[in-house]
């Protein structure tokens, strides 16, 4: 059984421009932090060790060239909107989900 | 060169010349099929996919009813599976009119052994939630449904090969004479080709052959404007289409187990015959999306990953043609399918197999006739 | 007469030559880029509020990275910039750009594609796993967000990118666990001669092999890898295992791998261009057509930057300069003074030299990729195996990519093709016993990239279009 992505360690390492502001934003339902300016896979891969479950089983997924060309960043907002991660800067309140994706938004 | 002999010859490698193939393989005949290139390549490759039969011209349902019946042998008849899912199909209206055209369809063709359940728009949305406020009305035929069309055609001519026929790709066909009663052909290879029985079916280029073959018919070719998203949720279980007099409003929809949804519609593209396929129209295909939101809002959170356009013969009655020759004995026509063909294509080899084997068929293809133009 | 209508794609090194030649000209082009900020890939710019200096981001290549942006900055409202720009297909003379939920329809009388490239890829076993990136990724996160993408990270793969990846992040206090280099001891004398042709960039790269070295950093070459290893969960990399001599694996334990093979050229807006593509030997990919300045084969197109040849950023902005001089040209527009295209022309031959050289240096491992074991995803949109695209081949008949991409979905994900389809084109071409060119090249399809259904044309004219 895989371990929910947001419980596992954090994927990237900061090594360092911590000066900046802080960010609070929420994956899973779960609190996270992250800091002005970090994109948004960055902000999630410091908190988590995936951005999701890939679509055809062989499971998580995090990204793979933070140039936006493979296209593998792509997370789903509570609301049932899309983001590239990489491409996105972090927001205050963005509420990502990870796991299933919000597919049709119904009412 | 080398010489090629079997009981029926035909011409072209689609859904119509595979299928034909396979069938006759089941009737014991000896077939060769000649492809220009790959099989399923044209037409039959990048079609939309659809195996409906509501909305289909009358007359056509009791081919459509019959090839409805093989689609669901598929796995078995061909040991392959084409993603074949009767998943139902669904025709929405936003209008009073259309809403009378669907009620009159259902009245048309019920006789021919086809129910639709029409449903008022609140009904339609319990049902199918997804659906937005727009929706007048819904016609449902819960036996439709869809499949792979880059699959399907190539799938009849592995079946057929391993049933004994002989699948030439790569073989184009540059002379048909008459000869001792048969037919010959030869093929830019050096090849040549003789059978008693040769079938046309040639997709776009069937009417080029008809008419060297003297028989000219009125066609023209189009291409079909397509799209798909990436891969979702799998929750939208219908094939969706409209009915409407629009053709800015035709817009058709099929979500894939996999997720994607593939759309197509809304206009045509330029299509020529001796050219390479031509690409779809941006234009249109930003059109589809102001349809595809209109039909299904929850489509507007999503992102399209290909668009493609292919060839297409349409008969200028929109009728196809199907059956024997009006002039020359032992040779037959299956082609100009209208963009429709991919459902009735298993119903057609069956009918061109029974037509070639036995001489004729139990199901009307009267209409479908070459000899109306002549 | 109207102002021709020059439209340059792409803002980096290439597009940023090309934008200010044609600016100085007296044009206004528009240019579009996919980025916030100009710059490109190898010049990718730091989020506001971010502090390092030019030197610590870029090192030797600081100033050079420093005029580039300036003079971006400083065109201003000469050129007509649309950043965080989709160009997303061509069609009747015109470009489909999208920005958020914006589609619009421009026009050109020249358009010149400055595209850029990605890594080139091979699909190991494993490499769909968190904490398995691109070379080019590892360096953005370094560069772009100051991150590591692991906190022990094993590089892999070939090229001078490699080096350079594994040296900045030496350099910025990061761990590297071992700099794994496919290409054989001796290669590198292979490339030598033609390498020679630029004395200073060979001398950079020593330095850097030399700083690796210091830094007690494990460097092999001649690596066949295996596999990238996922640890107890399955859920992240755990390590790398390599061949050794005698048969048996060697694992080097790291949490994240960066793995590239050279550069792979964004040519799919040349493609839908309607350009003509050639095989080219040396990069062992198909590349679009283009005489010495930069004319594609399509009237109106020009090419520039890795999109076209892999010259580096040196060589893109020389190439955006030649473009834009070509498409002066060809407008009958005169040049602005004190431009030496001949000098412009020797100053690309010796870089293309020199990539040559590169190409000899540091191979394309054919072998390992023709070899991939079955089970190994090739296509990671799609997660499809080699195995499933082989038997497209073998049982499916299939002669070509885009056969077996039609059944066995190879190539058919969001990233159309990006990082499969190279690799897909060898194992493709092994699996049917023919040279990799003879499997061909999946053919461009638009979008350019996943466009959405929420984007609206706001163009009276496109409207108009569709009657």
């Amino acid at each position: 059984m895989t371990a929910h992505p947001a419980a596992t360690a954090p994927l990237l390492r900061r090594l360092g421009e911590t000066h900046r502001a802080p960010v609070a934003f929420t994956i899973d339902g779960q609190p996270a932090t992250a800091l002005e300016g970090d994109t948004l896979l960055t902000a999630l891969l410091l908190n988590a060790g995936a951005l999701r479950q890939s679509e055809f089983g062989d499971g998580p997924r995090a990204g793979f060239c933070l140039m936006g060309a493979c296209q593998d960043c792509w997370v789903w907002t509570e609301d049932g909107g899309r983001l590239r991660a990489c491409g996105t800067p972090v927001q205050p309140g963005l509420r990502i989900v990870t796991r299933g994706a919000p597919w049709p938004p119904l009412g | 060169m080398s010489e090629n002999r079997a009981d029926v010859l035909i011409l072209g490698g689609g859904l119509m010349g595979a299928a034909t193939a396979f069938f006759l393989r089941q009737r014991g005949l000896s077939v060769i099929l000649l492809e220009r290139r790959l099989v399923g390549q044209q037409a039959s490759g990048i079609n939309f996919g659809n195996v409906r039969r509501q909305g289909r011209f009358l007359p056509q349902l009791p081919l459509a009813n019959r090839s409805r019946a093989i689609w669901g042998r598929l796995p078995e008849l061909l040991g392959e599976d084409v993603e074949f899912l009767p998943s139902g199909h669904l025709r929405v209206a936003y209008t009073p009119e259309a809403v009378a055209t669907m009620e009159s369809y259902r009245d048309g063709a019920r006789p021919y052994g086809l129910d639709l359940e029409l449903l008022s728009g609140n009904a339609v949305r319990d049902r199918f939630p997804w659906l937005s406020p727009e929706v007048m009305a819904g016609s449902y035929s819960p036996h439709d449904g869809h499949a792979n069309p880059r699959l399907a055609a190539p799938a009849f001519a592995r079946a057929a090969r391993r049933a004994g026929a002989r699948i030439e790709e790569g073989a184009e066909v540059l002379h048909i004479e008459h000869e001792g009663g048969g037919y010959r052909l030869d093929t830019a290879d050096g090849r040549v080709w003789r059978a008693p029985v040769l079938q046309v079916s040639a997709g776009a280029w069937g009417g080029r052959i008809a008419a060297r073959l003297g028989e000219p018919v009125p066609m023209v070719v189009r291409g079909p404007q397509m799209g798909v998203t990436e891969a979702v949720p799998y929750a939208l279980l219908p094939v969706l289409g409209v009915t409407t007099k629009e053709i800015r409003e035709v817009l058709y929809l099929r979500q894939v187990k996999r997720g994607n949804i593939v759309f197509g519609g809304t206009g045509h593209g330029p299509a020529e015959l001796d050219a390479p396929p031509h690409r779809a129209n941006p234009d249109i295909t930003l059109h589809q999306f102001t349809q595809l939101r209109r039909m299904v809002p929850a489509l507007g959170a999503l992102r399209i990953i290909r668009t493609w356009s292919g060839i297409e013969g349409y008969m200028h009655d929109e009728i196809p043609v199907m059956g024997p020759s009006a002039k020359w004995p032992g040779l037959f026509y299956a082609f100009g399918f209208c963009g429709a063909g991919f459902q009735i294509g298993p119903g057609v080899g069956d009918v061109m197999a029974e037509l070639i084997a036995t001489g004729s068929t139990t199901t009307p293809i009267e209409p479908f006739h070459i000899g109306r133009f002549a | 007469m109207a102002a021709p209508r020059v439209i340059v794609v792409g803002a980096g090194p290439a597009g940023t030559r090309a934008a200010e030649l044609l600016a100085a000209a007296g044009l206004r082009p528009t240019v579009v880029d996919e980025g916030r900020a100009s710059g490109g890939q190898i010049y990718r710019r730091q989020p506001p509020g971010f502090r390092r200096d030019a030197r610590t981001l870029y090192g030797t290549e600081a100033g050079r990275a420093t005029a580039l942006h300036a003079t971006f900055d400083g065109l201003g409202l000469a050129i007509d910039y649309l950043p965080e720009t989709l160009a997303w297909n061509i069609h009747g003379g015109a470009l489909y750009v999208q920005r958020e939920e914006r589609a619009r329809r421009l026009p050109f009388d020249a358009l010149l594609i400055a595209t850029g490239a990605t890594d080139r890829m091979i699909p190991l076993p494993g490499w769909t796993l968190p904490g398995a990136f691109s070379l080019g990724a590892a360096q953005i996160a370094l560069k772009a967000q100051a991150c590591a993408i692991g906190s022990r990270v094993v590089f892999l793969g070939t090229g001078p990118l490699l080096y350079l990846v594994a040296s900045q992040y030496v350099k910025a206090g990061a761990q590297v666990a071992a700099v794994l280099d496919t290409a054989p001891p001796g290669a590198r004398w292979k490339g030598l001669p033609l390498m020679a042709a630029r004395p200073a960039l060979l001398a950079k790269g020593a330095v850097l092999i030399a700083q690796l070295m210091r830094a007690g950093v494990t460097m092999r070459r001649g690596v066949v890898p295996r596999r990238v290893l996922a640890d107890a969960a399955g859920t992240r990399v755990a390590g790398v295992a390599i061949a050794t001599p005698d048969g048996g694996e060697e694992v080097i334990a790291c949490d994240a791998v960066g793995m590239g093979w050279h550069l792979r050229a964004e040519s799919q807006l040349a493609d839908l261009a309607g350009c003509a593509f050639d095989f080219d030997a040396d990069s062992r990919q198909w590349l679009p057509r283009a005489d010495e300045d930069g004319r594609a084969s399509a009237p109106g197109i020009y090419l520039a930057g890795d999109s076209a040849r892999i010259l580096g950023a040196d060589g893109a902005e020389i190439a955006g300069r030649l473009a834009a001089l070509a498409v002066l040209k060809d407008l009958g527009l005169p040049a602005p003074p004190g431009q030496d295209v001949a000098a412009l022309r020797r100053q690309r031959q010796v870089m293309d030299r020199f990539r040559r050289g590169l190409a000899l240096a540091f191979p394309w491992p054919a072998g390992l990729v023709a070899s991939l074991p079955d089970e190994t995803l090739v296509c990671r949109c799609e997660a499809i195996t080699a195995g499933a695209l082989r038997q497209s081949v073998t049982e499916l008949d299939a002669p070509e990519m885009n056969r077996a991409k039609a059944f066995s979905r190879t190539g058919m994900g969001r990233c159309q093709g990006r990082f499969c389809g190279i690799a897909g084109a060898e194992i493709v071409a092994a699996a049917r016993g023919v040279p990799v060119e003879a499997a061909g090249r999946l053919r461009g399809q638009a979008p350019v990239k996943p466009l959405p259904v929420a984007a609206m044309a706001d163009d009276a004219s496109t409207l108009e279009a569709t009657r």
